[in-house]
């Protein structure tokens, strides 16, 4: 469309570049205050161009924080949690999409309600189940006389344990579950035409053969879409893992260790290599944003439908 | 939308749905219940199981002030910071979808700092807040002492909301945009041709049409300022000054995992869902509008 609006057109630049200068200021000085010496970051006046300081202070922070060990268990955290989530949600909305049975509108209900309480709402009662994961089961058995019955036919005291705490299980499966994949899927296969199906089936190709040929391919959106999501929220995991790792030298992760980079407020307040540890915890998920920029907007577009 | 073509082979769709339900079975329902549980039970000192109390967990939280002020603190961070975002999301996305030249430098520079964590972010904001070196610091030359926020609560929130502002910007903005795209062109000339100049139609036209996204948003920014916050919170005030940014999720942080009281948390979790779920009970409503309208 075109429309002669000259006045309104430099508005619209000033508004933008105001909007896009609001965004990005506060990391460039943290970025700024990363290339300081400690003495030029605590001067009163504020420095807005870098200095020569950002090696030094990367590699302080990085010693500091002990950030070896935990950038892997960041990785492995995140990695895992992408892996999980991608093929768990894919076949669970492949289950509620491609076949017809009596329970399929209740298990999409049971998975939906999921998407109402996250994590960090539930935090008591799963810190729980964490220490041991198969305590819901052991209930079920005591409570329905199994455990009873074990013990008196073969002499055994049932217990099930499976403790997570301090471990990448414990930091991973409850991140596993929630229903924001699922969903993502489903609405996607929501669009796939009935012709498709009966197509395939036409051609001799079961559900198997359908899933991994057909629909994998075709969802190939979605699944860097959800990838990239899923990197981002297992990466930024702050509360949960702060909770469950007390073993810190072994399993902690990179955002876990941002709060002792906080100066304390007795030392001099070495903000220089704090904001350096902190470029170093946003980098990675920034990184992957950008690179699938394109995917990843669509995807979390499609899930509004 | 309905499908009509199935798959025959059920063994195989139950298979494929039993790893997603015994993970939230786990993870999700049996905690849920087990809250229930501990709610109205109190834990004895030395062990030997949990001593029903009904009600009383739940008079102590609500006969306690500080809980009071925790969600009365909640509830202004919430709606001032979803307030902030989401009119700052929707000036820039509205100006943005104009799709003058560089809109697609734009729209990258706006999406980014969704990838950033909450408590990195806060982090930064701790530096950028300190009342010595920071940015911020500049307002002290103004008056001393008029900005500090490990004294003045007023400030601590002020540092908070606009942490979690500036963290949510960029969520809604690809919302919104995404939102005005999918806005037919056909209407938008329409309104030209009837005479309506840029602004009119961002006011009559196009914002009435982003009704649904306007509210999708609000939802779901409200549910995120409860459970991002702790993060924010953590990091930039730890809590205080003097409980002065101790909000919801903090508090169950704090009493159940620092003062041991798992009853009286898993009461304060209790009404914390109980909060959430009736503020989703709107987005579920919505979504089945939606699904209606497309």
């Amino acid at each position: 469309m075109i429309e002669r609006t000259p006045l309104l057109n430099i508005v619209t630049h000033v508004i933008l570049v105001a909007g896009a200068l609001l965004l990005i200021i506060p990391i460039w000085l943290a970025f700024v205050a990363a290339t300081l010496t400690v003495a030029e970051v605590n001067s009163p006046n504020v420095h807005y161009l870098p200095g020569g300081e950002l090696w030094n202070n990367l590699t302080a922070a990085w010693t500091r924080a002990e950030f070896g060990v935990k950038f892997m268990n960041s990785m492995i955290v995140a990695i895992a949690v992408v892996i999980g989530k991608v093929i768990i949600s894919a076949i669970s909305a492949f289950s509620i999409v491609f076949f017809n049975y009596r329970l399929r509108m209740v298990f999409f209900w049971v998975i939906f309600i999921t998407l109402m309480l996250p994590l960090e709402v539930r935090i008591v009662p799963t810190y729980s189940v964490a220490a041991n994961a198969l305590y819901p089961f052991q209930t079920i058995l005591d409570a329905t006389g199994i455990s009873w019955l074990i013990a008196q036919i073969a002499g055994v005291e049932l217990s099930l344990e499976w403790n997570m705490l301090n471990s990448y299980t414990g930091l991973i499966l409850p991140l596993v579950a929630t229903a924001t994949g699922t969903f993502l899927y489903r609405q996607f296969f929501l669009t796939i035409p009935d012709e498709l199906v009966e197509a395939a089936k036409m051609d001799g190709s079961g559900p198997f053969r359908f899933f991994i040929e057909v629909l994998l391919p075709l969802s190939r959106t979605n699944i860097a879409a959800l990838a990239t999501i899923m990197f981002v929220y297992a990466w930024n995991q702050y509360l949960w893992p702060l909770l469950i790792i007390t073993d810190r030298a072994n399993y902690s992760t990179v955002v876990m260790e941002l709060r002792r980079l906080i100066p304390g407020p007795d030392a001099i307040a070495d903000w220089n290599v704090a904001m350096a540890g902190t470029l170093i915890v946003m980098l990675p998920p920034l990184l992957v944003v950008v690179l699938m920029q394109r995917w990843f907007v669509r995807g979390l577009i499609s899930t509004e439908k | 939308m309905q499908k009509r073509a199935y798959f025959k082979a059920n063994w195989l769709a139950y298979l494929f749905i039993a790893p997603q339900l015994l993970i939230i079975f786990v993870f999700f329902y049996w905690p849920a219940s087990q809250a229930m549980y501990w709610a109205f039970t109190l834990e004895q000192p030395f062990g030997g199981g949990n001593q029903w109390v009904g009600l009383d967990n739940f008079k102590a939280v609500f006969s306690d002030e500080t809980y009071w002020a925790s969600i009365w603190r909640s509830i202004v961070f919430a709606v001032l910071s979803t307030g902030l975002a989401m009119s700052i999301a929707l000036v820039l996305a509205l100006f943005a979808d104009r799709q003058l030249r560089g809109y697609r430098f734009f729209r990258v520079g706006m999406i980014w700092p969704y990838a950033i964590a909450a408590p990195a972010a806060a982090l930064a904001f701790r530096f950028l807040f300190n009342p010595q070196s920071g940015v911020f610091a500049y307002l002290n030359t103004l008056s001393p002492g008029l900005w500090n926020p490990a004294l003045s609560g007023v400030d601590a929130m002020t540092a908070i909301i606009i942490t979690q502002a500036w963290k949510q910007v960029s969520y809604s903005f690809i919302f919104f945009l995404a939102g005005l795209q999918s806005i037919p062109r056909s209407l938008i000339e329409a309104g030209s041709m009837d005479g309506a100049r840029v602004m009119r139609r961002m006011v009559d036209l196009q914002l009435p049409l982003l009704a649904p996204t306007i509210f999708f948003l609000l939802v779901i920014n409200m549910t995120d300022s409860f459970t991002d916050s702790f993060g924010i919170v953590d990091i930039l005030t730890e809590g205080g000054p003097a409980r002065a940014t101790e909000l919801m999720v903090y508090k169950i942080y704090v009493d159940g995992f620092q003062g041991l009281d798992y009853s009286g948390a898993a009461a304060q979790s209790l009404v914390l869902m109980g909060l959430v779920i009736l503020m989703t009970f709107f987005q579920f409503r919505f979504i089945e509008r939606r699904v209606h309208y497309t």
